[in-house]
């Protein structure tokens, strides 16, 4: 739909990225904007000595409104930059966490997470005595929901989860479950790596508590993002880390913060980044966030109804209308990293593994899934080129019929049997 | 920015298709996905496991999350170990069964030394160093020298033998007279 606007794609004709669930693809209009910034108007931010930082101010302060009206969220103080959706959880992990949860407590996640939306929230039930939970799926891939609520009680404090899964492509229903978790008195923290680049988001109707953005799946550069909060929340936490330009006055044995957002921003700013995170959701809203769902959902459909076409693949998650652009699968008798590698030479760029999504593997009952995922660039023609690819790795593969290659194991792939021993 | 009539490391130049391109032609795929690998894998040698192993190992590919598990035993002699027998288990992919189904053939009746010299060779192998190719104690290994141009998959060919070094490393930090069981972690997860 949009390929003449990418020029890595431009210049690489032939080939077809479908990998965008890891990183998107950079439009040309972020590319210039970020140029632009850094040969007119850049210098340190928020050291207004001189015109040209005072020039930088603005452009970071501008970017921030921009993203912050994409979420539409009418308080930019309430939109905190990061380096991107990690960093964005384990900065709530590290404050409010830590500030909130007590032994004792419960802190509830779902089994679709991300590592990112995951470890953090394990590494902190275990630092604070509090009981970790994982609410399960349903069969088609879903948060099972009456799971979660059984999960959920007045000592759960925290409950994470992935506005879409980046494996199944799951859409989760977020303001349900706020309502659910906000009944308890417990905050919800939304992962919104994969569905800030494909939904139109508003954190506010979302009821999320927080909100976390990696913005280079959305077609800025890397190392920006952002975190999303309530005012009132975010004023209660501690800083994440202190340093310059979150300080209001440092005395020799105190210190009192700056006010939001910039209490959460120690340090010089990636302020060029930001810039283009900042022409990067302007480009998006020049497509309409409407209209690339409806793309995304047209893609995914037809991947979805040609590879279950295909003998021996197998689809994870929900249909086509309840997903983003992401379908992960299994081909029998071909390895996903083999596959990955076959399409490689097709010019065809997939993922191959786990996903960072060790938990959700192990109850898919595979160590390695395949996943192409698309973004506004991906057309028909790249359906067509995956298509083609899996039946030229099935080829490949296509024994003289043998039995007992894919023979289970007399242990499972993930048993704890990593010791070596010697009599 | 650069004119895009100016090629550059990236750009797809039609009649050059190696020039700067990070994806394995297709000589190369075929050369990885020859015969001799696909027969490996669909045929695997010592695949499934050992009662009563003197060496048990888990390796794993961060990259993709599979693992490998190894048994060996042991022949133990005044003058050092050899090994009288491997197996393996895996689901990965065909290049890790290929590569660790060949192991189990090679490394019989090799000592810990030999075997990690054999290692360090396909190592130099898949890296693509040439004088190593030529090495006629690679055997069959020699087929995985295709993935000098397929280097994204390096790590699923030597996933078996790090398993492997690993547990004979294990198994040679202590006497054989020994009765102990020192528990090593292998995993490099954790």
């Amino acid at each position: 739909m949009r390929r003449a606007d990418f020029p890595l794609l431009v210049r690489q004709p032939r080939l077809r990225y479908l990998d965008s669930a890891a990183t998107a693809q950079k439009p040309a209009a972020v590319l210039d904007a970020e140029r632009e910034f850094y040969e007119t108007s850049y210098a340190n931010p928020h050291r207004g000595a001189y015109a040209l930082s005072t020039r930088a101010t603005e452009c970071y302060r501008e970017a921030r409104h921009t993203v912050a009206q994409f979420f539409g969220i009418a308080d930019d103080g309430r939109l905190i930059f990061t380096r991107g959706t990690t960093d964005s959880l384990n900065l709530v992990a590290a404050t409010w966490g830590r500030t909130h949860v007590a032994a004792g407590d419960e802190i509830v996640v779902t089994r679709l997470e991300h590592h990112a939306n995951f470890v953090p929230w394990q590494q902190l039930a275990l630092e604070r005595g509090a009981r970790f939970r994982i609410a399960e799926l349903t069969a088609d891939g879903r948060v099972d929901l009456d799971h979660l609520r059984s999960l959920l009680s007045s000592r759960t404090r925290i409950v994470a989860i992935a506005h879409v899964s980046n494996v199944l492509g799951t859409i989760s229903p977020i303001a349900e479950i706020a309502a659910l978790a906000h009944a308890v008195g417990a905050l919800v923290v939304v992962d919104g790596a994969q569905g800030a680049p494909h939904l139109q988001v508003d954190v506010d109707a979302l009821d999320a508590d927080f909100y976390a953005f990696s913005g280079h799946k959305m077609g800025s550069p890397t190392g920006i993002g952002g975190l999303i909060g309530r005012r009132h929340i975010l004023e209660q936490m501690p800083p994440y880390q202190t340093g310059g330009d979150m300080i209001a006055l440092v005395g020799d044995d105190r210190t009192t913060w700056n006010v939001l957002p910039h209490k959460f921003e120690a340090g010089t700013p990636n302020v060029g980044a930001a810039v283009g995170l900042g022409a990067a959701v302007s480009y998006l809203e020049r497509i309409g966030m409407d209209a690339v769902r409806e793309h995304e959902r047209t893609l995914i459909a037809s991947a979805m109804a040609q590879l279950s076409a295909l003998p021996g693949v197998r689809i994870y998650g929900p249909p086509a209308n309840d997903r983003s652009g992401v379908v992960s699968f299994t081909i029998d008798g071909v390895h996903a990293h083999d596959l990955a590698t076959v399409l490689d030479g097709e010019r065809i760029c997939i993922r191959a593994g786990h996903h960072c999504t060790q938990p959700l593997h192990r109850r898919l009952g595979v160590a390695a899934t395949a996943r192409a995922s698309f973004f506004v660039y991906s057309d028909a023609s790249d359906v067509d080129a995956l298509i083609v690819g899996v039946g030229r790795a099935q080829a490949i593969f296509a024994a003289p019929p043998v039995s007992g290659i894919r023979a289970p194991l007399s242990t499972t792939p993930h048993a704890a049997s990593v010791s070596s021993e010697s009599r | 920015m650069r004119p895009p009539s100016v090629p550059s490391p990236g750009d797809d130049v039609e009649a050059t298709e190696a020039v700067g391109s990070p994806a394995p032609a297709s000589a190369a795929l075929e050369a990885l996905y020859q015969e001799r690998i696909l027969e490996h894998f669909r045929h695997p040698r010592g695949k499934g496991s050992l009662s009563a192993p003197d060496v048990v190992a888990t390796a794993r590919n961060p990259l993709c999350g599979e693992d490998v598990t190894i048994m060996a035993s042991l022949d133990r002699t005044a003058e050092g170990d050899r090994v009288r027998e491997v197996r393996f288990m895996s689901d990965g992919c065909s290049i890790t069964q290929a590569s660790a189904s060949m192991m189990t053939d090679l490394v019989r009746g090799r000592t810990p030394d030999a075997i990690d010299d054999l290692a360090a060779l396909l190592r130099a192998v898949v890296r693509g160093d040439p004088a190593a190719a030529r090495d006629e104690t690679l055997g069959p290994l020699v087929a995985l020298s295709a993935l000098a141009r397929v280097p994204a998959r390096i790590a699923c060919a030597m996933l078996p033998w790090e398993a492997l070094a690993q547990g004979l490393a294990a198994g040679r930090r202590r006497p054989a007279a020994s009765g102990q069981r020192p528990a090593v972690r292998s995993d490099p997860n954790g």
